[in-house]
């Protein structure tokens, strides 16, 4: 019998040898270099860094953390940007959810697949041409004014709205896909029996659509909420004079590492928080 | 031609954000009373190794392979038989940071790395003597803060800029004179206004008020003790009011002027022709208070394996051709009087004010600030450069 044969053999008799070959490869890349990077992110926010050099001194000192939370400017800095977060994903939702009902239910079941790759065309285009693009838009003069003169208003001109617009052009295919699927599984008789009940289209909606889209609209709001808490690009091209958690990191990284570790793990946190409140709604079950 | 130009900026872009996210303090230095270990430089030059390991800022060291048409390595290469390993770091702490590992020959040092250098006995001595092309330097860029202590030469000067006020000439009337167009008449154009996003913009504020209030009896805007430094601040977030978008990449502010969402702020020669070329109605100048700037050094290393091919490499960069072909790439002043003959713009010298002395008397050029101050004062603790990146953190909000 040949090695081939034979190690085929013993790995048909243990199951758990088998199991534990298998899982050792992605196992050993979740733990070290995910979960791994995670926590020397968080230990190297205890230490402090050698005024002269600029060099990492590994002495532990809470002294980051405390900055973090008796400094006035990082806790404005981290409640705007959680609020912008919300923003974008309330606003996300608000837009995702007529589009998807339209792309799932009005529209000609022989046309919802084109629908569905049009809205994720903007998916292909690169995320920083389409924010320059933005930028054009939104400039003085541009796109924006130009729409708004006629009515007598200008555009947002660059800043937080600005910030919050383009985050929210940018994350909408992740908020409508989910809705779309969630609206596409709704069973129609459930629609027929509430209608046959003698409710209106909206009745109908709040008792039953809703309560079995909103999973849905969760599980994309946790796309939408982290992905522009994390963001750092979009805001200093269209953000004006604007500083979000990201452009804090970004300024800190060279000088002073621990501080930006510090800074980092806000996120890290907030978003932990945002997915057991959303684990609540079931949302992460339709992911 | 387009692409060269847009490298040219992006590498003037990376070098000067690069420059200025760097530095820190040493209570034990200070460009007063800086004590550098006392080291020998070379006293003649020997047989070349064959090699030379080079750290610099992106664009200074071309073999062509950025873009066939920029290249000053490979004539090197032939005429010495050092063959140019080159390593582009991002920014003053990392060009540091790899200094100390003692692999690297040579450096292209800001001013705010290059006293780092010198204090942490990284950098030696250079005896100018053997560069002959150093005759040939403007005076002014030699011996000076940021590459001499005590009248000993720690580099050879390659190149410098200044940073200049640029302002929309059909919305910005009458036309600005002072930096006061930024602070305190900043209000005139509030939302339009832009600044440089670094923490060396404070140096931008102390030099301002350096002119217009006296009582604080600041001589060097690099050098602030906490009353003045405080005042410098207090102005940047008065001046955040008015501010539309800090800049600190050189397409947005392009962009900005040509649209209109910035017409008045600080800007680089460079990008000033870049927006002008794009149609933009601009005029950038030095104001009358003088301005801040940059002024980089060529520094060799303490424990250069090469040494012999370090210096043929400091001779060969600012020799006139290369000098002149690196500073048009880049877009900065030769740091080589004879430079200006060989610009393929006839107007490059003129452009850039390469041997306008006067001009340059103007320059506050780019320090770190350290905790001993550096315009001699002993009374008084000036604030370190770790304290200016917090104040800037806050300035923004």
């Amino acid at each position: 019998m040949s090695l081939l044969n034979r190690t085929a053999g013993a790995l048909y008799r243990r199951p758990r040898l088998r199991l534990s070959l298998l899982l050792t490869a992605p196992l050993l890349w979740l733990a070290v270099l995910y979960l791994g990077s995670l926590s020397v992110l968080f230990v190297s926010a205890f230490w402090t860094t050698n005024s002269f050099t600029s060099e990492v001194v590994k002495v532990w000192s809470t002294d980051n953390f405390h900055e973090l939370f008796t400094v006035p400017v990082y806790r404005q800095v981290i409640l705007r940007s959680i609020g912008v977060a919300l923003s974008v994903t309330v606003l996300c939702a608000v837009i995702a959810f007529p589009l998807a009902f339209y792309t799932a239910r009005v529209a000609k079941p022989s046309r919802r697949p084109l629908l569905v790759v049009a809205i994720l065309t903007p998916l292909w285009a690169s995320y920083l041409v389409k924010v320059y693009a933005w930028r054009l838009i939104l400039s003085q003069g541009g796109l924006a004014d130009w729409m708004l003169k006629p009515f007598g208003l200008s555009g947002p001109g660059f800043g937080l709205p600005a910030a919050v617009l383009t985050l929210t052009y940018l994350w909408l295919p992740y908020m409508v896909l989910p809705i779309h699927t969630a609206l596409e599984q709704l069973p129609a008789n459930l629609l027929d029996a509430s209608a046959d009940l003698g409710a209106r289209a909206g009745r109908t909606f709040r008792s039953v659509v809703l309560p079995m889209v909103l999973p849905s609209v969760a599980a994309g709001s946790i796309f939408t909420f982290s992905l522009s808490l994390g963001d750092y690009i979009t805001v200093q091209i269209v953000g004006g004079k604007t500083q979000l958690i990201g452009n804090l990191v970004y300024s800190n990284i060279e000088l002073n590492l621990p501080m930006a570790a510090a800074l980092g793990t806000v996120p890290v946190v907030v978003i932990v928080v945002y997915l057991l409140a959303m684990r609540r709604t079931g949302a992460l079950s339709s992911l | 031609m387009r692409l060269t130009r847009t490298l040219q900026v992006t590498a003037c872009a990376a070098v000067l954000l690069a420059a200025t996210a760097c530095g820190s303090s040493d209570s034990s230095s200070s460009g007063g009373g800086l004590n550098p270990p006392d080291l020998k430089a070379q006293s003649k030059l020997g047989k070349s190794e064959g090699e030379v390991n080079l750290i610099a800022w992106a664009g200074y060291v071309e073999d062509g392979s950025n873009d066939p048409k920029v290249n000053w390595v490979s004539d090197f290469e032939k005429q010495t038989g050092c063959q140019v390993n080159s390593k582009v770091a991002a920014s003053s702490d990392e060009m540091v940071k790899l200094m100390k590992t003692g692999e690297y020959d040579a450096v292209s040092a800001s001013g705010d790395a290059s006293l780092r250098l010198i204090a942490s006995g990284d950098a030696a001595p250079v005896n100018t003597s053997l560069v002959p092309n150093y005759k040939d330097i403007f005076p002014d860029l030699k011996l000076q803060a940021w590459n001499s202590v005590k009248g000993k030469a720690y580099g050879i000067p390659h190149g410098r800029g200044a940073n200049l006020l640029m302002y929309n000439t059909q919305k910005v009337t009458p036309a600005p004179t002072s930096w006061a167009a930024v602070f305190d008449d900043a209000s005139k154009y509030k939302g339009h206004v832009t600044a440089y996003d670094s923490p060396i913009y404070i140096a931008d504020a102390a030099l301002y008020l350096k002119a217009t209030k006296p009582e604080l009896k600041i001589k060097d805007p690099y050098a602030l003790d906490q009353t003045q430094f405080d005042a410098a601040v207090a102005l940047l977030k008065k001046q955040n009011a008015d501010i539309g978008e800090y800049w600190s990449d050189y397409l947005k502010e392009i962009s900005a002027f040509k649209s209109g969402d910035s017409v008045v702020g600080t800007t680089w020669q460079v990008i000033a022709n870049l927006t002008a070329d794009e149609g933009a109605k601009i005029k950038a100048f030095v104001p009358k208070e003088g301005s801040t700037g940059w002024s980089d050094t060529w520094m060799i290393s303490a424990k250069a394996k090469h040494p012999n091919c370090a210096y043929k490499w400091l001779n060969w960069i600012v020799s006139p051709k290369v000098n002149a072909q690196v500073a048009e790439y880049f877009g900065e002043a030769p740091a080589n009087a004879k430079a200006c003959e060989e610009t393929s713009d006839k107007n490059f010298c003129t452009t850039y004010h390469a041997a306008d002395t006067a001009y340059w008397k103007n320059i506050a050029f780019w320090n770190t600030p350290i905790a001993q101050c550096l315009d001699g004062r002993t009374d008084v603790k000036c604030v370190p450069y770790a304290k200016w990146v917090q104040a800037w953190t806050e300035i923004k909000g």
